[in-house]
């Protein structure tokens, strides 16, 4: 797959390299090797460091509701004492309200963003190409905060609120369309969202895309083929490990996201099936309410900082066994 | 690619000018303030944080007091909300540390063992809670705490419902459906708000209770911050949401009188908010609430406290903490300061009573506050 480096070329044996450097030269390589090795782990430093931190800040929660009694904890009364753990405290309103709006963001933004990214490498014309290319670069430095702004004061009334209730009209039989329709919800929070993801998605894909190789294609067009089957049987079966490498990328960022989710969201610690709903995700419940927290509620923050950091692996796990499950079925060389 | 070399010169150079002109600005600026200055002959550096709803007064304040009457002082307020700042001043991070609600006594002895001394505390400020509305026909709805408790319960979700109809006996009530908007993060607005249902409210108390976040009912929608509010309000035309005094009267919003303890309906006024902080009995150690208000008193409404320490100060920051604080509480342009912005000022009998609580900062830093703290 693209992001992961290829095989590097083998170093020259250590007596040869002695005989072509000499002075600084000879340690240069032991130096840069170690920076690079120390730069590496680093990061595995800052990440164990972090769990640590926060699972053991956040014990005392886990001890009182219990690891899966906290994860699916239904209510979330948080208690004002300095002490001891006196609230109730469940976590899956706002575990369901992340995993909900990034489902949305991914259904809108991974055919979205293949579309686009076919789109620019393979049938705009050149001169639309590029600067199409630099917008949708542009679109990924616009920070979230801007794009939540945006979304609650124009484009949530002006334009998803319309489309909603017309949606509510027609389909508001189906549990997931279920009204009222009240501006603020997941699916508000999950269209910007998908909206926000959708630049750094198609940069991956537009790269993955552009560099399958060109004979294949000719070989395929010599044998008859259209425009479409091309595209859809040669080009995007190659390319599909680096588009899943870009959909994570881009639930990476979803599940994260913070301040757009807060504004767009409605923020309530209940949850219901209907994606008109309002609801809390993880991240933004953290950020709404740490300010006026109290000692104790704190600890229970840290806690679903704990339960986000799973759910994050949890769902990277999954994605790559999907990669590789599909790879033994296609005999395609994924992974 | 030249091209581009050359824009990205003139992109660099952009800031540069704006620095130029910038501190060329602040040139002249500090000169002014010079010789408008006068009499300030203080010179500190003070911290402090706490809660976000006195912030833009805060601001104000320091603005002002920074610039004409002590140069020499800077002081920085950091809105972290009310939590972070009984956190902070109780790890002494912090100069003065500020909250919706009065230190309890635990948190006072915590600060006590802390410190080494006694910690104090005094409100500044007064400041009420409206219940804004999204159709400005309803402009001066009456309500009253149960009518209110049962729309944010749900029990009551139209506008015609009898309830309000006869709180409202001469207004044309829509069938509109109530779609009430609370706060989504934690906030002092929302413990106001839910101490003054508790306090008057049975079921209320025992259903949902007070704190800066609840467990709200099924079907209301939460905003971030006033505006998040304020954007449920008018989005939906049902819309009905509690906001700070403040924040409606810079966003004109629609308000609902509310009945106080007298039977009396209230428009949300600066004269109201003032007459509740008169009605209000405030004991000695400044732990109170404004609550059961009658007379011309609005009945929603909050306090902001400060709190400092009896000991432990430079003496430069403790006069600079005395001096701020008295010249906030009794300047008279201080305290219209504090009316522009929709908070209400102390009255004269608590200020005084305050600003004597205010200048027992630092005073145990002598030799005798040991002797005076049993701990040490």
């Amino acid at each position: 797959m693209s992001t992961e480096a290829r095989e590097a070329p083998q170093a020259p044996e250590d007596s040869q390299r002695g005989t072509l450097h000499s002075g600084r030269g000879r340690f240069a390589d032991p130096v840069f090797k170690w920076i690079v090795a120390v730069c590496g782990t680093t990061v595995l430093i800052i990440l164990a460091l972090m769990v640590i931190r926060t699972t053991s800040e956040a014990w005392p929660v886990f001890a009182k509701e219990g690891f899966f009694g906290f994860l699916l904890g239904e209510s979330w009364n948080p208690g004002g004492s300095r002490t001891e753990i006196t609230g109730t405290y469940g976590a899956w309103p706002f575990i369901y309200g992340t995993m909900i709006t990034s489902v949305i963001a991914i259904a809108i933004a991974l055919p979205l963003s293949v579309m686009v990214a076919v789109y620019l490498t393979h049938l705009a014309p050149r001169r639309l190409a590029k600067p199409l290319s630099y917008t949708v670069e542009l679109l990924a430095a616009v920070p979230s905060v801007i794009f939540g702004l945006w979304g609650l004061h124009w484009f949530l009334p002006n334009v998803l609120r319309p489309f909603f209730d017309g949606l509510e009209a027609v389909l508001g039989w189906f549990f997931l369309f279920e009204g009222p329709v009240r501006g603020v919800g997941y699916l508000p929070a999950g269209i910007v969202l998908g909206i926000m993801i959708l630049p750094i998605m198609t940069a991956i894909i537009r790269e993955v895309v552009a560099v399958q190789p060109v004979e294949q294609q000719m070989a395929a067009y010599a044998l008859g083929s259209t425009r479409w089957e091309v595209i859809t049987k040669v080009i995007l079966p190659a390319s599909f490990s680096g588009i899943v490498a870009a959909a994570m990328l881009g639930l990476g960022r979803a599940l994260g996201e913070t301040i757009a989710v807060l504004m767009l969201i409605g923020g309530s610690q209940s949850w219901g099936a209907s994606l008109f709903g309002t609801g809390s995700s993880m991240a933004s419940h953290i950020a709404a309410t740490f300010g006026e927290s109290s000692p104790e509620s704190r600890i229970a923050l840290m806690a679903i900082g704990v339960a986000l950091f799973l759910v994050t692996m949890i769902v990277n796990i999954l994605a790559r066994v999907i990669v590789w499950r599909l790879g033994q079925i296609t005999g395609d060389a994924a992974v | 690619m030249r091209n581009g070399r050359s824009k990205l010169a003139v992109l660099a150079a952009i800031p540069l000018l704006a620095a130029a002109c910038s501190s060329g600005g602040d040139g002249t600026n500090d000169a002014g303030d010079g010789s408008n200055g006068g009499g300030g002959d203080l010179s500190a550096s003070l911290t402090g944080a706490g809660a976000s709803f006195p912030d833009p007064l805060f601001q104000d304040w320091i603005y002002t007091y920074s610039n004409d009457v002590q140069p020499g002082v800077s002081i920085n307020y950091q809105s972290v909300g009310s939590g972070a700042g009984v956190e902070q001043f109780l790890e002494q991070t912090v100069d003065f540390g500020s909250s919706e609600e009065p230190l309890s006594d635990e948190d006072l002895a915590a600060a006590a063992e802390a410190r080494g001394c006694k910690a104090v505390q005094f409100p500044v400020v007064f400041g009420a809670v409206v219940i804004a509305l999204s159709n400005p026909d309803l402009d001066g709805l009456v309500l009253d705490a149960e009518t209110i408790a049962a729309i944010y319960d749900r029990e009551i979700t139209t506008f015609d419902d009898p309830a309000i109809a006869e709180l409202n006996p001469d207004m044309d009530l829509p069938d509109d459906e109530i779609v009430p908007v609370h706060r989504s993060d934690g906030s002092g607005t929302t413990y106001v708000f839910s101490h003054y249902l508790s306090t008057e409210v049975e079921s209320w108390a025992d259903k949902y209770g007070e704190g800066k976040e609840l467990d709200w009912a099924d079907g209301l929608v939460g905003g971030q911050q006033n505006d998040g509010v304020a954007q449920g309000i008018t989005q939906n035309p049902g819309g009905l949401g509690y906001v700070n005094q403040s924040f409606a009267q810079e966003a004109d919003l629609a308000v609902a009188h509310i009945v106080n303890e007298d039977g009396n309906p209230i428009e949300p006024t600066l004269d109201a908010t003032i007459a509740a902080s008169e009605e209000a009995e405030i004991p000695e150690n400044f732990q109170f609430s404004i609550d059961n208000i009658g007379g011309e008193g609005y009945p929603i409404a909050g306090s902001n406290w400060i709190f400092t320490y009896t000991c432990g100060y430079d003496q430069a920051n403790a006069d600079a903490i005395i001096d701020f604080w008295t010249w906030a509480l009794t300047d008279e342009s201080a305290r219209e300061l504090a009316g522009e912005l929709g908070y209400a000022p102390l009255g004269e009998g608590l200020t005084d009573r305050v600003v004597a609580e205010l200048e027992k900062t630092n005073s145990e830093n002598g030799g005798d506050a040991g002797a005076e703290e049993g701990e040490e």
